[in-house]
Formats: structure tokens, sequence, C-alpha cells
């Protein structure tokens, strides 16, 4: 393996082993334990477009393993806005580093810096292309909440037009056999190549508009925010933006077990009313964020994650 | 109709190519993808969907004082991937040239998509699609993932 630029880079199995090395390494990611299995490496944050949980959380990770980070810091006084190359500016970083966290704004661009690249290439989001470690942060979410991943019945709901979020973990999820409800306002449906993509590897995909109709016999509910930048029409944006408002009142019938996600930032699809319910999961997924990423890390990096972490991490 | 009637139907070349085989109503298309439509000042004749005992119809192509480079050859993979390619000197058949469309289609054309990284022209990796499936035709860009309409690649040759 080199690096993590689709889900596609991952078997399943190895998709397991990566949860399970984040699994055990939540007291270090709480600040519990001390074990620093990445000292002495170096990590180049690269951000090209705008991000707060992804930077932080990929900084935090390397941190909290004893590793060093390196950033490039605002594009705007970067080599780039002199027309750098990115093929120039991965040649520069990979000298510096020994793995490389990336978002960039033109889709494919994880996949060409992997192949100018020495170092590995984590893919922190390329345009509206994937986003993988969000995908294992996601899923590390799931399997913390339900124990498994197989079979479970999750409602992907609001922009799945241009959110690579829900298109990677869509893919994801039904690799590992679970059932997909989409629900959408019809301006952000869920691409159709993707979704014959989908139900090509044997998906069972439902579309709808009835978010609200939909939660009842979930086990995870998926919201993600409707994203003004991508609308040319101020009142079409205006209709789909009002279109879900996830209430604690919405929740009455809907199972003991379900969980809410949202990669956040939230606008104003899931109410505060909902945050206090036992069903509200996105602050921890937002942390599970660090645990996540910081399992990557050591698995790109050829790093063992030990199998009894109290015995080989300190106090910190 | 014999193949020999069907290649009669317009004059011998003396030097030159012969495309045969090609796709019923492809011959366009074909044109297009090898640079050779509009602004050109060699002598091109085509005739069009005329009986073939292997296609049931096809195109044919001759183009006079030009041999196809192997450049031309990997443009033609994508359109016409089982046509029949003759290089003609003094009006006899002197080579015949074999058209291989591989796992990957490297430097040939340039991806379609508008926001794929490979549309900045100073980046200097080579432009990469990925054959996905050749009956019917299924490209993918090897960076962004996104599958190729053929229509917009023929615009796309590099």
């Amino acid at each position: 393996m080199t690096g993590l630029i689709t889900m596609d880079d991952l078997t399943n199995e190895e998709i397991l082993d990566i949860l399970d090395d984040a699994e055990r390494l939540l007291p270090v990611a709480k600040g519990e334990l001390y074990l620093p299995l990445l000292q002495g490496r170096i990590m180049g944050n690269l951000f090209f477009e705008p991000s707060t949980r992804t930077r932080m959380s990929f900084e935090t990770a390397m941190k909290r393993l004893g590793g060093g980070v390196v950033n490039l810091g605002d594009v705007k006084t970067s080599s780039v806005v002199k027309g750098e190359t990115l093929y120039d500016t991965i040649q520069m970083v990979d000298g510096y580093t020994d793995i490389i966290a990336m978002r960039h704004p033109r889709q494919g661009a994880a996949q060409y810096a992997q192949d100018a690249a020495r170092v590995p290439i984590l893919n922190g989001g390329d345009g509206a292309g994937n986003h993988p470690t969000q995908t294992m942060l996601d899923l590390f979410t799931i399997r913390q909440a339900h124990g498994k991943l197989d079979g479970l019945k999750v409602v992907l709901a609001g922009d799945l037009r241009y959110g690579r979020t829900v298109h990677s973990l869509s893919h994801a999820l039904t690799r590992f056999g679970c059932e997909l409800i989409f629900a959408s306002p019809g301006l952000l449906r869920m691409p159709a190549e993707i979704v014959s993509d989908l139900q090509g590897h044997g998906a069972n995909v439902t579309e709808t508009e009835d978010l609200y109709g939909s939660i009842n016999d979930a086990d995870v509910v998926y919201m993600t925010r409707i994203q003004k930048e991508r609308f040319a029409d101020e009142d079409e944006y205006a209709r789909c933006a009002g279109a879900y408002k996830l209430h604690a009142k919405h929740l009455a019938d809907v199972k003991e077990d379900m969980i809410i996600m949202h990669p956040l930032p939230r606008v104003d699809e899931i109410h505060p009313s909902v945050d206090s319910t036992r069903h509200a999961r996105y602050f921890e997924q937002a942390f599970n964020g660090v645990v996540a990423r910081m399992a990557l890390l050591c698995r790109l990096l050829g790093v063992a994650v030990p199998a009894d972490i109290s015995a080989a991490g300190g106090a910190l | 109709m014999s193949n020999e009637q069907s290649m009669r139907r317009v004059t011998a070349i003396r030097n030159g190519t012969v495309i045969d085989h090609v796709p019923s109503g492809q011959a366009l298309r074909v044109l297009e993808m090898l640079g050779i439509a509009g602004e050109t000042s060699v002598p091109v004749s085509l005739v069009m969907n005329v009986p073939s005992k292997k296609l049931g119809s096809k195109d044919i192509i001759k183009v006079e004082d030009r041999e196809l480079t192997q450049t031309e050859l990997d443009r033609l993979a994508l359109v016409a991937p089982d046509a029949h390619v003759a290089i003609i000197r003094a009006y006899v058949v002197a080579e015949k040239l074999s058209i291989n469309l591989g796992e990957e289609v490297v430097n040939v054309v340039r991806c379609t998509f508008s926001n794929c990284i490979t549309t900045n022209s100073r980046e200097p990796l080579a432009h990469r699609l990925r054959v996905v499936s050749r009956d019917p035709l299924h490209l993918r860009c090897h960076y962004c993932g996104r599958p190729q309409d053929l229509d917009e690649l023929v615009k796309n040759a590099l």
C-alpha cells in the first residue's frame, strides 16, 4: 500500500484491521496515554483549500503519536500563488516529509500527487471526488455504535449531488452489504452514474424526497449540509435549504439505537434540540477523525499498533 | 456485394492510407479524431454504410499521400478499435498496421472533465485514461476517475 486516495485502495479486511487499530488507539487520542509511535516522523499538511476539522485532526493525530507536522500555510502566501505546479510543490514537500496529507480543489489531484511522490499521500478531499479518511472515521463511528458494519440500514440525506463525503461513504457501505436510502431534494439527488455504479456492485438503493418517512427503521441517519456556494440561483438554494430540518420531535418513533451523524459544519439541517438526544453522534464523529487518522498514519508509515496499548504507552 | 466492390466505390489510391472496417456511421468521427476533418490539403475519400460480411455494414476511408503515425493509430483505437489499416505505396498494400487498445491510453487524449487536475496544461505528468470495458468502449481518467464521453473525447486529442 502506498497512499490512500480512494476507498478502493483498501480491502474490507484492511478497513476492519485499521478500525481495530483505531479502537486500541482511543486512549492515546484522548490524551490519557502517551505512545510516541511516530516519533521522528514528519507529516506535510498540504491544504490547498479551506478546512477546519480535517486539517486540525490530521495535525492532532500526528502530534498525539509523537510526530511532527509542517504546514503549507495559506495558499495565498505560498509558492502556489506564483504559479507553481502541483507536481513541483509535491517534489519539494516529498523531500521534507515522510507522509503527506492533502486537500485540493481539483478532482484527481491526490492521485496525481501520489504518482509524483515517493512518500504516501493521504487524500483529505479532492474537488467533488473522494474523501476516504472521512469515510474511515464515519465507518469507525458506525461500528462503535452498532458493533458491526454489515447489513445496516443507512439513510443519507441532504446534498447528495455535490457532497464527496456521501459519495465515498455510500461506496464503502455497499461493500459491507448495507441498505442505502438516499433522501434529497430533487435538485440534489445522488448522481445517476454513482447510483448505477452502486447497483452494479449489488447495492440495495432507494431514492426518496421524504426524509422523515425514512428514518423510523433506520440504523444510521447521515445528514449533510446543503451547500449555498453550489447554487447559481438564490431562490433555488432557499427552496432546497429549508427542505430538511431534523428536530427532536421527529425522533419519537425511531429505533432505540439509531444514530444521527453529520460531517459538520451544520447550518440548520439538525436542530440543536437533537444534540441532547441519545441519537446525536456528530461531535463524537468529529473527534473520531483524530483516532481514525492516527490508525491510518501508522498503517501508511508501516508502524504496527501494539496489541496491548496500556503496556506499550506511558503516562503523559 | 463483395468487399472488393465496396473498396472500388471510390478510386484506388496511389500512395496513402486505407482505413477499412470502420463501424458504420463512424467515418466522420474517425476523421475528426485523426485531425483530418476540414483543414487538410490531402485528398480524402470516404464511403459510408456499405455492406460488410463481418460488421453488417461499415465505413471505409482513404487518405491520399499520408501514412498514419503510431500516435494517430492510438487515437484511432478509441473510435474504431477493430478497423484495418493498410499503407498503400504505388497502388499496392505495402504494410498492414494493427491497432492495439491496451489497458491504458497514455498521452493520446486529455480527460474531458473540466475540474480534473490534468486541465492545467503546465502539469507535467502523462494524461492517462483507463480502459474499463472494450465493447462498448468505456474509459475513465486515471486521476479523477470520471467516465469519459467519447463524443467529447474526440475534441480532446493531444
